[in-house]
Protein backbone atom coordinates (compact mmCIF):
# COMPACT_ATOMS: atom_id res chain seq x y z
CA UNK A 1 0.00 0.00 0.00
CA UNK A 2 2.72 2.33 0.65
CA UNK A 3 3.97 2.28 -2.97
CA UNK A 4 0.63 3.27 -4.63
CA UNK A 5 0.51 5.68 -2.33
CA UNK A 6 3.96 7.31 -3.38
CA UNK A 7 3.67 9.84 -6.57
CA UNK A 8 3.61 7.80 -9.55
CA UNK A 9 6.56 8.97 -12.10
CA UNK A 10 5.97 12.30 -14.24
CA UNK A 11 3.27 12.20 -17.11
CA UNK A 12 4.41 9.34 -19.54
CA UNK A 13 4.37 11.47 -22.36
CA UNK A 14 6.45 14.43 -21.44
CA UNK A 15 10.11 15.10 -21.21
CA UNK A 16 10.21 14.91 -17.83
CA UNK A 17 9.25 11.09 -18.28
CA UNK A 18 13.31 10.71 -19.16
CA UNK A 19 14.53 12.63 -16.27
CA UNK A 20 12.35 10.79 -13.94
CA UNK A 21 13.99 7.36 -15.61
CA UNK A 22 17.83 8.80 -15.06
CA UNK A 23 16.92 9.73 -11.70
CA UNK A 24 14.74 6.73 -9.90
CA UNK A 25 16.56 4.57 -8.00
CA UNK A 26 17.57 1.58 -9.86
CA UNK A 27 15.09 -0.85 -7.33
CA UNK A 28 13.14 -3.43 -8.61
CA UNK A 29 9.83 -1.22 -7.04
CA UNK A 30 11.19 1.36 -9.52
CA UNK A 31 11.11 -1.32 -12.46
CA UNK A 32 6.99 -1.75 -11.50
CA UNK A 33 6.47 2.01 -10.92
CA UNK A 34 7.94 1.87 -14.71
CA UNK A 35 5.32 -0.62 -15.65
CA UNK A 36 2.76 1.12 -14.44
CA UNK A 37 3.02 3.47 -17.20
CA UNK A 38 3.26 1.03 -19.41
CA UNK A 39 7.36 0.98 -19.62
CA UNK A 40 9.42 -2.26 -19.77
CA UNK A 41 12.70 -0.83 -17.89
CA UNK A 42 15.85 -2.58 -17.80
CA UNK A 43 19.01 -1.06 -16.16
CA UNK A 44 22.56 -0.62 -18.01
CA UNK A 45 26.29 -0.28 -16.29
CA UNK A 46 27.54 3.00 -17.81
CA UNK A 47 31.35 1.47 -16.98
CA UNK A 48 31.31 -1.97 -18.53
CA UNK A 49 27.80 -1.83 -20.51
CA UNK A 50 26.22 -5.26 -18.65
CA UNK A 51 22.37 -4.93 -19.09
CA UNK A 52 20.92 -6.04 -15.93
CA UNK A 53 17.20 -7.35 -15.41
CA UNK A 54 15.78 -7.60 -12.84
CA UNK A 55 17.51 -4.23 -12.10
CA UNK A 56 19.77 -3.85 -9.25
CA UNK A 57 21.47 -0.90 -7.55
CA UNK A 58 25.65 -2.27 -8.28
CA UNK A 59 26.54 -3.93 -11.57
CA UNK A 60 26.84 -7.79 -10.07
CA UNK A 61 29.49 -7.63 -13.63
CA UNK A 62 31.82 -5.02 -12.48
CA UNK A 63 30.48 -3.55 -9.12
CA UNK A 64 30.08 -0.10 -9.97
CA UNK A 65 27.24 2.35 -9.26
CA UNK A 66 27.28 4.04 -12.21
CA UNK A 67 24.35 3.21 -14.21
CA UNK A 68 21.41 4.13 -16.05
CA UNK A 69 17.96 3.05 -17.38
CA UNK A 70 17.38 2.11 -20.84
CA UNK A 71 13.89 1.31 -22.05
CA UNK A 72 13.07 -2.33 -23.81
CA UNK A 73 10.72 -3.19 -26.96
CA UNK A 74 9.18 -5.84 -24.85
CA UNK A 75 9.36 -7.98 -27.78
CA UNK A 76 10.43 -11.13 -26.89
CA UNK A 77 10.71 -15.28 -27.97
CA UNK A 78 9.53 -17.87 -25.55
CA UNK A 79 12.10 -19.85 -23.81
CA UNK A 80 9.55 -22.33 -21.65
CA UNK A 81 6.42 -22.85 -20.33
CA UNK A 82 3.66 -24.12 -18.23
CA UNK A 83 0.25 -24.54 -17.23
CA UNK A 84 -0.65 -24.05 -14.30
CA UNK A 85 -3.49 -26.04 -12.68
CA UNK A 86 -3.06 -25.73 -9.13
CA UNK A 87 -2.50 -22.08 -8.29
CA UNK A 88 -1.99 -20.25 -5.18
CA UNK A 89 -5.18 -19.04 -3.40
CA UNK A 90 -4.82 -15.59 -4.62
CA UNK A 91 -4.82 -17.19 -8.71
CA UNK A 92 -7.41 -19.95 -7.91
CA UNK A 93 -10.27 -17.95 -10.05
CA UNK A 94 -7.63 -17.96 -13.39
CA UNK A 95 -6.35 -21.67 -13.25
CA UNK A 96 -5.54 -23.13 -15.47
CA UNK A 97 -3.31 -20.08 -16.41
CA UNK A 98 -0.06 -20.42 -18.96
CA UNK A 99 3.11 -18.90 -17.56
CA UNK A 100 6.56 -18.91 -19.19
CA UNK A 101 9.71 -17.26 -19.47
CA UNK A 102 10.78 -14.98 -22.39
CA UNK A 103 13.79 -14.48 -24.09
CA UNK A 104 13.70 -10.61 -24.69
CA UNK A 105 16.13 -8.33 -26.69
CA UNK A 106 19.88 -8.96 -25.82
CA UNK A 107 19.31 -12.04 -23.60
CA UNK A 108 17.80 -10.35 -21.15
CA UNK A 109 15.16 -12.57 -19.60
CA UNK A 110 11.43 -12.57 -17.57
CA UNK A 111 8.83 -14.65 -16.57
CA UNK A 112 5.38 -13.93 -16.89
CA UNK A 113 1.74 -14.91 -17.61
CA UNK A 114 1.08 -15.54 -21.41
CA UNK A 115 -2.65 -14.35 -22.27
CA UNK A 116 -4.57 -14.48 -25.38
CA UNK A 117 -3.37 -17.76 -26.78
CA UNK A 118 -4.90 -21.11 -26.45
CA UNK A 119 -2.38 -23.45 -24.70
CA UNK A 120 -2.53 -26.10 -27.18
CA UNK A 121 -1.28 -23.53 -29.76
CA UNK A 122 1.59 -22.45 -27.49
CA UNK A 123 5.19 -23.65 -29.01
CA UNK A 124 8.44 -22.96 -27.46
CA UNK A 125 10.36 -20.17 -29.74
CA UNK A 126 7.19 -18.01 -30.56
CA UNK A 127 6.94 -14.72 -30.39
CA UNK A 128 5.10 -12.67 -27.85
CA UNK A 129 5.30 -9.17 -26.91
CA UNK A 130 4.52 -7.10 -23.54
CA UNK A 131 1.29 -6.05 -21.86
CA UNK A 132 0.69 -4.06 -18.99
CA UNK A 133 -2.34 -4.36 -16.62
CA UNK A 134 -4.50 -1.27 -16.22
CA UNK A 135 -5.15 -1.94 -12.61
CA UNK A 136 -2.86 -2.02 -9.84
CA UNK A 137 -2.99 -4.67 -7.02
CA UNK A 138 -4.32 -3.27 -3.75
CA UNK A 139 -2.53 -6.26 -1.66
CA UNK A 140 1.07 -5.35 -0.77
CA UNK A 141 3.52 -4.50 -2.72
CA UNK A 142 0.76 -3.09 -4.82
CA UNK A 143 2.27 -3.43 -8.19
CA UNK A 144 0.52 -3.41 -11.33
CA UNK A 145 1.54 -6.76 -12.91
CA UNK A 146 3.01 -7.12 -16.71
CA UNK A 147 1.85 -10.02 -18.82
CA UNK A 148 2.64 -11.67 -22.13
CA UNK A 149 0.82 -12.19 -25.55
CA UNK A 150 1.51 -13.45 -28.52
CA UNK A 151 3.26 -10.55 -31.18
CA UNK B 1 42.77 -32.82 1.15
CA UNK B 2 41.91 -35.32 -1.74
CA UNK B 3 40.50 -38.75 -0.68
CA UNK B 4 41.12 -37.93 3.38
CA UNK B 5 38.30 -37.96 5.39
CA UNK B 6 36.77 -34.79 6.50
CA UNK B 7 34.56 -35.70 9.30
CA UNK B 8 33.16 -38.80 9.98
CA UNK B 9 29.41 -40.00 10.63
CA UNK B 10 29.31 -42.05 13.97
CA UNK B 11 25.89 -42.48 14.46
CA UNK B 12 22.52 -41.24 12.30
CA UNK B 13 18.70 -41.24 13.29
CA UNK B 14 15.26 -40.95 11.36
CA UNK B 15 11.85 -40.25 12.62
CA UNK B 16 9.24 -42.43 11.09
CA UNK B 17 8.38 -40.22 8.15
CA UNK B 18 4.85 -39.21 6.96
CA UNK B 19 1.68 -37.40 8.75
CA UNK B 20 2.33 -37.62 12.12
CA UNK B 21 -0.68 -35.96 13.65
CA UNK B 22 -0.20 -33.72 16.72
CA UNK B 23 3.77 -34.37 16.62
CA UNK B 24 5.47 -30.94 16.00
CA UNK B 25 9.40 -30.60 15.27
CA UNK B 26 10.45 -30.64 18.56
CA UNK B 27 9.12 -34.04 19.09
CA UNK B 28 10.04 -35.47 15.55
CA UNK B 29 13.43 -34.39 16.44
CA UNK B 30 13.81 -35.74 19.33
CA UNK B 31 12.60 -39.30 17.84
CA UNK B 32 15.39 -38.76 15.23
CA UNK B 33 18.02 -37.90 18.10
CA UNK B 34 17.02 -40.74 19.96
CA UNK B 35 17.72 -43.19 17.60
CA UNK B 36 20.80 -41.56 16.95
CA UNK B 37 21.74 -41.69 20.63
CA UNK B 38 20.91 -45.69 20.82
CA UNK B 39 22.58 -46.51 18.13
CA UNK B 40 25.55 -45.40 19.26
CA UNK B 41 26.42 -46.29 23.27
CA UNK B 42 29.91 -45.28 23.33
CA UNK B 43 28.79 -42.11 23.38
CA UNK B 44 27.18 -39.98 25.73
CA UNK B 45 25.19 -37.04 23.92
CA UNK B 46 25.08 -34.65 26.63
CA UNK B 47 28.64 -34.59 27.57
CA UNK B 48 30.19 -35.12 24.27
CA UNK B 49 27.57 -33.50 21.68
CA UNK B 50 29.49 -29.77 21.67
CA UNK B 51 26.84 -27.95 18.95
CA UNK B 52 23.97 -28.64 16.90
CA UNK B 53 22.97 -27.14 13.62
CA UNK B 54 19.57 -28.00 12.79
CA UNK B 55 18.43 -27.57 9.34
CA UNK B 56 14.75 -25.64 9.26
CA UNK B 57 12.95 -23.98 6.34
CA UNK B 58 10.02 -22.50 7.64
CA UNK B 59 8.68 -21.01 10.65
CA UNK B 60 5.38 -19.88 9.34
CA UNK B 61 3.99 -24.32 9.56
CA UNK B 62 4.08 -24.14 13.32
CA UNK B 63 4.67 -20.30 14.09
CA UNK B 64 7.50 -21.13 15.89
CA UNK B 65 11.18 -19.54 15.17
CA UNK B 66 14.40 -19.99 17.48
CA UNK B 67 14.10 -23.39 16.05
CA UNK B 68 17.99 -24.21 17.33
CA UNK B 69 17.62 -23.85 21.18
CA UNK B 70 14.33 -25.28 21.27
CA UNK B 71 15.59 -28.49 19.26
CA UNK B 72 18.60 -28.54 21.57
CA UNK B 73 16.17 -28.64 24.36
CA UNK B 74 13.97 -31.49 23.53
CA UNK B 75 17.09 -33.70 21.92
CA UNK B 76 18.57 -33.00 25.47
CA UNK B 77 21.31 -30.83 24.26
CA UNK B 78 21.13 -27.79 26.75
CA UNK B 79 23.18 -25.53 27.58
CA UNK B 80 25.74 -26.50 24.38
CA UNK B 81 25.44 -23.82 21.49
CA UNK B 82 22.51 -24.72 18.65
CA UNK B 83 21.06 -22.55 15.03
CA UNK B 84 19.17 -22.99 12.47
CA UNK B 85 20.45 -23.32 9.48
CA UNK B 86 18.16 -21.84 6.55
CA UNK B 87 18.43 -22.75 3.00
CA UNK B 88 15.29 -23.82 1.74
CA UNK B 89 14.76 -27.50 0.73
CA UNK B 90 18.96 -27.65 1.13
CA UNK B 91 18.86 -26.63 4.70
CA UNK B 92 20.40 -29.57 6.42
CA UNK B 93 22.65 -30.13 3.28
CA UNK B 94 24.20 -26.66 4.40
CA UNK B 95 23.54 -27.82 8.03
CA UNK B 96 25.75 -30.52 7.29
CA UNK B 97 28.77 -28.64 5.94
CA UNK B 98 28.22 -26.22 9.16
CA UNK B 99 29.07 -29.08 11.46
CA UNK B 100 32.25 -29.91 9.01
CA UNK B 101 33.37 -26.66 9.30
CA UNK B 102 32.80 -27.40 13.05
CA UNK B 103 34.66 -29.89 13.06
CA UNK B 104 37.31 -28.88 10.67
CA UNK B 105 37.89 -25.87 12.48
CA UNK B 106 38.77 -27.58 15.47
CA UNK B 107 36.15 -25.55 17.54
CA UNK B 108 34.12 -28.73 18.33
CA UNK B 109 35.43 -32.06 18.71
CA UNK B 110 31.65 -34.01 18.25
CA UNK B 111 28.43 -31.95 16.35
CA UNK B 112 25.05 -33.24 15.76
CA UNK B 113 23.37 -32.09 12.63
CA UNK B 114 20.11 -32.83 11.04
CA UNK B 115 16.80 -31.21 10.56
CA UNK B 116 13.29 -31.18 10.68
CA UNK B 117 10.14 -30.03 9.10
CA UNK B 118 6.36 -30.44 10.24
CA UNK B 119 3.77 -29.79 7.26
CA UNK B 120 1.11 -31.76 7.45
CA UNK B 121 -1.10 -29.89 9.48
CA UNK B 122 -1.54 -27.36 7.14
CA UNK B 123 -3.92 -27.09 3.94
CA UNK B 124 -2.20 -27.89 0.46
CA UNK B 125 -2.62 -24.01 -0.42
CA UNK B 126 -0.86 -23.16 2.66
CA UNK B 127 2.07 -24.97 2.17
CA UNK B 128 2.32 -24.22 -1.63
CA UNK B 129 2.50 -20.81 -0.46
CA UNK B 130 5.09 -21.22 2.26
CA UNK B 131 7.36 -23.36 0.12
CA UNK B 132 6.77 -20.72 -2.81
CA UNK B 133 8.89 -18.32 -0.29
CA UNK B 134 11.79 -20.21 -1.79
CA UNK B 135 11.09 -18.76 -4.94
CA UNK B 136 11.38 -15.05 -6.47
CA UNK B 137 8.68 -13.14 -5.00
CA UNK B 138 9.21 -9.91 -7.50
CA UNK B 139 8.63 -12.05 -10.59
CA UNK B 140 7.94 -15.65 -10.00
CA UNK B 141 5.62 -15.45 -7.33
CA UNK B 142 4.17 -12.26 -7.96
CA UNK B 143 2.92 -13.70 -11.74
CA UNK B 144 1.29 -16.92 -10.22
CA UNK B 145 4.04 -19.41 -10.88
CA UNK B 146 4.36 -22.18 -8.19
CA UNK B 147 7.00 -24.49 -7.29
CA UNK B 148 5.85 -27.53 -9.42
CA UNK B 149 5.48 -24.28 -11.85
CA UNK B 150 9.24 -23.68 -11.93
CA UNK B 151 10.02 -27.29 -12.18
CA UNK B 152 7.28 -28.04 -15.12
CA UNK B 153 9.13 -25.03 -17.05
CA UNK B 154 12.28 -27.17 -16.92
CA UNK B 155 10.62 -30.14 -17.65
CA UNK B 156 9.13 -28.17 -20.59
CA UNK B 157 12.67 -27.19 -21.84
CA UNK B 158 14.39 -30.45 -21.06
CA UNK B 159 11.90 -32.34 -23.18
CA UNK B 160 12.17 -29.90 -25.80
CA UNK B 161 15.98 -29.86 -26.20
CA UNK B 162 16.11 -33.47 -25.41
CA UNK B 163 13.37 -35.55 -26.46
CA UNK B 164 12.69 -36.30 -22.71
CA UNK B 165 8.79 -37.43 -22.18
CA UNK B 166 6.52 -38.02 -19.83
CA UNK B 167 6.70 -41.45 -19.51
CA UNK B 168 10.34 -41.00 -18.55
CA UNK B 169 9.67 -38.93 -15.94
CA UNK B 170 6.99 -41.55 -14.97
CA UNK B 171 9.32 -44.12 -14.81
CA UNK B 172 11.14 -42.23 -12.10
CA UNK B 173 7.89 -42.02 -9.80
CA UNK B 174 7.47 -45.80 -10.25
CA UNK B 175 11.28 -46.33 -9.14
CA UNK B 176 11.08 -44.36 -6.41
CA UNK B 177 7.63 -46.05 -5.32
CA UNK B 178 9.09 -49.13 -5.60
CA UNK B 179 11.34 -48.48 -3.33
CA UNK B 180 9.96 -47.03 -0.68
CA UNK B 181 7.73 -50.20 -0.16
CA UNK B 182 10.82 -51.60 1.36
CA UNK B 183 11.82 -48.76 3.65
CA UNK B 184 9.71 -49.06 6.88
CA UNK B 185 10.13 -45.35 7.26
CA UNK B 186 8.78 -44.33 3.83
CA UNK B 187 5.62 -41.96 4.03
CA UNK B 188 3.95 -43.87 1.43
CA UNK B 189 4.70 -47.50 0.81
CA UNK B 190 3.00 -47.91 -2.15
CA UNK B 191 3.83 -49.47 -5.45
CA UNK B 192 2.51 -47.27 -8.78
CA UNK B 193 2.49 -48.42 -12.21
CA UNK B 194 3.70 -46.42 -15.15
CA UNK B 195 -0.35 -46.54 -16.77
CA UNK B 196 -1.51 -44.91 -13.22
CA UNK B 197 1.24 -42.28 -12.55
CA UNK B 198 0.65 -41.02 -16.21
CA UNK B 199 -3.20 -40.62 -16.15
CA UNK B 200 -3.10 -38.57 -12.87
CA UNK B 201 -4.20 -35.30 -12.12
CA UNK B 202 -1.95 -32.94 -14.03
CA UNK B 203 -0.71 -30.13 -11.26
CA UNK B 204 1.59 -28.05 -13.63
CA UNK B 205 1.84 -29.39 -17.01
CA UNK B 206 3.64 -31.70 -17.89
CA UNK B 207 4.29 -32.40 -14.40
CA UNK B 208 1.50 -34.61 -12.64
CA UNK B 209 0.61 -35.28 -9.06
CA UNK B 210 3.07 -38.70 -9.01
CA UNK B 211 5.61 -36.52 -10.41
CA UNK B 212 5.21 -34.41 -7.19
CA UNK B 213 6.81 -35.04 -4.18
CA UNK B 214 5.05 -35.45 -1.05
CA UNK B 215 4.36 -33.04 1.90
CA UNK B 216 5.83 -34.87 4.96
CA UNK B 217 6.33 -34.62 8.50
CA UNK B 218 9.93 -35.56 9.83
CA UNK B 219 13.16 -35.16 11.17
CA UNK B 220 17.03 -36.45 10.82
CA UNK B 221 20.21 -36.03 12.34
CA UNK B 222 23.94 -37.46 12.25
CA UNK B 223 26.36 -37.44 14.95
CA UNK B 224 29.71 -35.94 13.25
CA UNK B 225 33.39 -36.24 14.64
CA UNK B 226 36.89 -35.84 13.79
CA UNK B 227 38.24 -38.82 11.95
CA UNK B 228 40.91 -39.39 14.75
CA UNK B 229 38.32 -39.74 16.98
CA UNK B 230 35.60 -41.76 15.12
CA UNK B 231 36.62 -45.40 16.73
CA UNK B 232 36.18 -43.82 19.73
CA UNK B 233 32.60 -44.26 19.26
CA UNK B 234 31.74 -46.55 16.64
CA UNK B 235 33.36 -49.77 14.87
CA UNK B 236 31.66 -48.41 11.71
CA UNK B 237 32.17 -44.87 10.96
CA UNK B 238 30.91 -43.62 7.70
CA UNK B 239 33.60 -40.98 6.61
CA UNK B 240 32.48 -37.62 4.45
CA UNK B 241 35.16 -37.37 2.00
CA UNK B 242 34.22 -34.50 -0.26
CA UNK B 243 31.35 -31.54 0.37
CA UNK B 244 30.66 -28.95 -2.15
CA UNK B 245 27.95 -26.13 -2.06
CA UNK B 246 27.28 -23.36 -4.75
CA UNK B 247 24.37 -20.65 -5.13
CA UNK B 248 22.99 -19.46 -8.15
CA UNK B 249 19.80 -16.47 -8.98
CA UNK B 250 17.34 -17.09 -7.20
CA UNK B 251 14.87 -16.84 -10.36
CA UNK B 252 14.78 -19.39 -12.55
CA UNK B 253 14.61 -16.86 -15.42
CA UNK B 254 17.75 -15.30 -14.82
CA UNK B 255 19.46 -18.43 -15.65
CA UNK B 256 21.52 -18.96 -18.37
CA UNK B 257 20.36 -22.52 -18.92
CA UNK B 258 16.84 -24.57 -18.03
CA UNK B 259 17.55 -27.83 -18.43
CA UNK B 260 20.65 -28.23 -15.43
CA UNK B 261 21.19 -26.37 -12.19
CA UNK B 262 24.23 -25.03 -12.01
CA UNK B 263 24.85 -24.95 -8.59
CA UNK B 264 24.55 -28.54 -8.78
CA UNK B 265 27.04 -28.82 -11.43
CA UNK B 266 29.73 -26.60 -9.57
CA UNK B 267 28.46 -28.67 -6.01
CA UNK B 268 29.07 -31.64 -7.23
CA UNK B 269 32.30 -30.84 -8.77
CA UNK B 270 33.99 -29.97 -5.52
CA UNK B 271 32.81 -32.91 -3.76
CA UNK B 272 34.25 -35.05 -6.59
CA UNK B 273 37.76 -33.03 -6.38
CA UNK B 274 37.68 -33.37 -2.56
CA UNK B 275 36.99 -36.98 -2.41
CA UNK B 276 39.40 -37.89 -5.63
CA UNK B 277 36.59 -39.78 -7.14
CA UNK B 278 34.42 -39.96 -10.50
CA UNK B 279 30.89 -40.31 -11.39
CA UNK B 280 31.80 -43.96 -11.80
CA UNK B 281 32.93 -44.69 -8.31
CA UNK B 282 29.62 -44.02 -6.73
CA UNK B 283 27.94 -47.00 -5.53
CA UNK B 284 24.72 -45.68 -4.18
CA UNK B 285 23.57 -42.13 -4.58
CA UNK B 286 20.46 -40.32 -2.98
CA UNK B 287 19.26 -37.58 -4.80
CA UNK B 288 16.72 -34.50 -4.67
CA UNK B 289 13.59 -36.08 -6.79
CA UNK B 290 11.43 -32.97 -5.69
CA UNK B 291 10.01 -33.89 -9.02
CA UNK B 292 10.78 -36.56 -11.09
CA UNK B 293 12.34 -34.46 -13.66
CA UNK B 294 14.88 -33.09 -11.00
CA UNK B 295 16.06 -36.68 -10.47
CA UNK B 296 16.67 -36.77 -14.35
CA UNK B 297 18.23 -33.40 -14.25
CA UNK B 298 20.61 -34.85 -11.35
CA UNK B 299 21.40 -37.57 -13.34
CA UNK B 300 23.23 -35.31 -16.23
CA UNK B 301 24.58 -32.66 -13.43
CA UNK B 302 25.88 -35.40 -11.02
CA UNK B 303 27.81 -36.99 -14.79
CA UNK B 304 26.09 -40.02 -14.33
CA UNK B 305 25.01 -39.70 -17.30
CA UNK B 306 26.25 -37.17 -20.94
CA UNK B 307 23.40 -34.16 -20.68
CA UNK B 308 20.57 -34.69 -22.33
CA UNK B 309 20.44 -38.74 -21.72
CA UNK B 310 18.87 -38.90 -17.96
CA UNK B 311 15.47 -40.04 -19.41
CA UNK B 312 17.16 -42.66 -21.36
CA UNK B 313 19.74 -43.88 -18.34
CA UNK B 314 16.30 -44.03 -15.91
CA UNK B 315 14.45 -45.77 -19.15
CA UNK B 316 17.46 -48.91 -18.97
CA UNK B 317 16.68 -49.82 -16.18
CA UNK B 318 20.74 -48.50 -14.29
CA UNK B 319 19.23 -46.52 -11.53
CA UNK B 320 17.12 -48.98 -10.41
CA UNK B 321 17.66 -50.87 -7.06
CA UNK B 322 18.97 -53.51 -8.91
CA UNK B 323 20.71 -51.89 -11.72
CA UNK B 324 24.43 -50.43 -11.84
CA UNK B 325 23.91 -47.24 -9.74
CA UNK B 326 20.92 -47.75 -7.89
CA UNK B 327 19.62 -43.66 -6.90
CA UNK B 328 17.37 -43.06 -4.19
CA UNK B 329 16.98 -46.43 -2.82
CA UNK B 330 15.40 -44.63 0.42
CA UNK B 331 12.18 -43.96 -1.80
CA UNK B 332 13.77 -40.31 -2.13
CA UNK B 333 11.67 -37.12 -1.62
CA UNK B 334 9.03 -38.58 -3.52
CA UNK B 335 7.67 -41.90 -1.94
CA UNK B 336 9.49 -41.56 1.17
CA UNK B 337 8.86 -38.16 1.77
CA UNK B 338 10.30 -34.04 1.68
CA UNK B 339 10.20 -33.09 5.14
CA UNK B 340 11.83 -29.54 3.68
CA UNK B 341 14.27 -29.03 6.18
CA UNK B 342 14.83 -33.01 7.27
CA UNK B 343 15.24 -33.88 3.66
CA UNK B 344 19.38 -32.77 3.09
CA UNK B 345 20.38 -35.30 6.28
CA UNK B 346 17.97 -37.80 6.00
CA UNK B 347 19.54 -38.44 2.56
CA UNK B 348 22.95 -38.99 4.38
CA UNK B 349 21.03 -41.25 6.62
CA UNK B 350 20.14 -43.41 3.95
CA UNK B 351 23.65 -43.47 2.51
CA UNK B 352 24.99 -44.36 6.21
CA UNK B 353 22.53 -47.20 6.32
CA UNK B 354 23.92 -48.24 2.99
CA UNK B 355 27.80 -48.14 3.39
CA UNK B 356 27.39 -49.39 6.99
CA UNK B 357 24.70 -52.48 5.39
CA UNK B 358 21.93 -51.69 7.85
CA UNK B 359 19.87 -51.22 4.55
CA UNK B 360 17.85 -54.03 4.81
CA UNK B 361 15.51 -55.19 1.74
CA UNK B 362 16.80 -52.18 -0.17
CA UNK B 363 20.53 -52.92 0.95
CA UNK B 364 22.83 -52.51 -2.36
CA UNK B 365 25.65 -54.87 -1.63
CA UNK B 366 28.62 -54.23 -1.16
CA UNK B 367 28.29 -50.10 -1.27
CA UNK B 368 31.12 -48.71 -0.38
CA UNK B 369 31.14 -45.63 -2.02
CA UNK B 370 27.70 -42.98 -1.73
CA UNK B 371 26.76 -39.65 -2.65
CA UNK B 372 23.90 -37.48 -1.87
CA UNK B 373 22.38 -34.55 -3.68
CA UNK B 374 20.22 -31.77 -1.96
CA UNK B 375 18.70 -28.70 -3.57
CA UNK B 376 16.83 -26.01 -2.31
CA UNK B 377 14.40 -23.73 -4.00
CA UNK B 378 14.80 -24.13 -8.15
CA UNK B 379 18.04 -24.82 -7.88
CA UNK B 380 19.79 -21.29 -6.31
CA UNK B 381 21.48 -23.66 -3.65
CA UNK B 382 22.95 -27.27 -4.09
CA UNK B 383 24.76 -29.20 -1.49
CA UNK B 384 26.77 -32.35 -3.25
CA UNK B 385 28.29 -34.71 -0.19
CA UNK B 386 30.21 -38.11 -1.00
CA UNK B 387 31.29 -40.60 1.69
CA UNK B 388 33.16 -43.87 1.89
CA UNK B 389 32.80 -46.56 4.36
CA UNK B 390 36.11 -47.76 6.68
Amino acid sequence: MLEAQEPLPVCTFTGETRKMSETAPFTVSSFYRFVSEKRLMAAKCNECGTEILPPKPMCTNCFSTNLKWIELDGAGKLLSYTIIYVAPEQFQSMAPYTVGIVELQNGLRLPGMIRGVNPEDIKIGMKLKIGFETSTSLQWPAWTRYFFKPA
Amino acid sequence: MVNKPLVSIVSAGLSQFGRLDGMYCRELFADAAKEAYDRCPNLNPARDIEALFVGHMGESYEHQGHTGPTIADWAGLLPKPAVRIESACASSGAALRAGIFAILSGMHKVVMVGGVEKMTHRTTAEVTEFLAMASDMPFEQWNGITFPGLYALMATAHMHEYGTTEEQMARVAVKNHHNGTLNPKAHMQKEITLEKALASKVVAWPLKIYDCSLITDGASCLILTHPDLARKFTDTPVHVIGSGQASDAIGLYERKELTSLKAARLAGQDAYRMAGIKPDNVDVAEVHDCFTIAEIIAYEDLGFCDVGKGGKLMEDGVTELDGRLPVNPSGGLKSKGHPVGATGTAQAYEIYLQLTAQAEKRQVDGAEVGLSHNVGGSGATACVHIYRRD
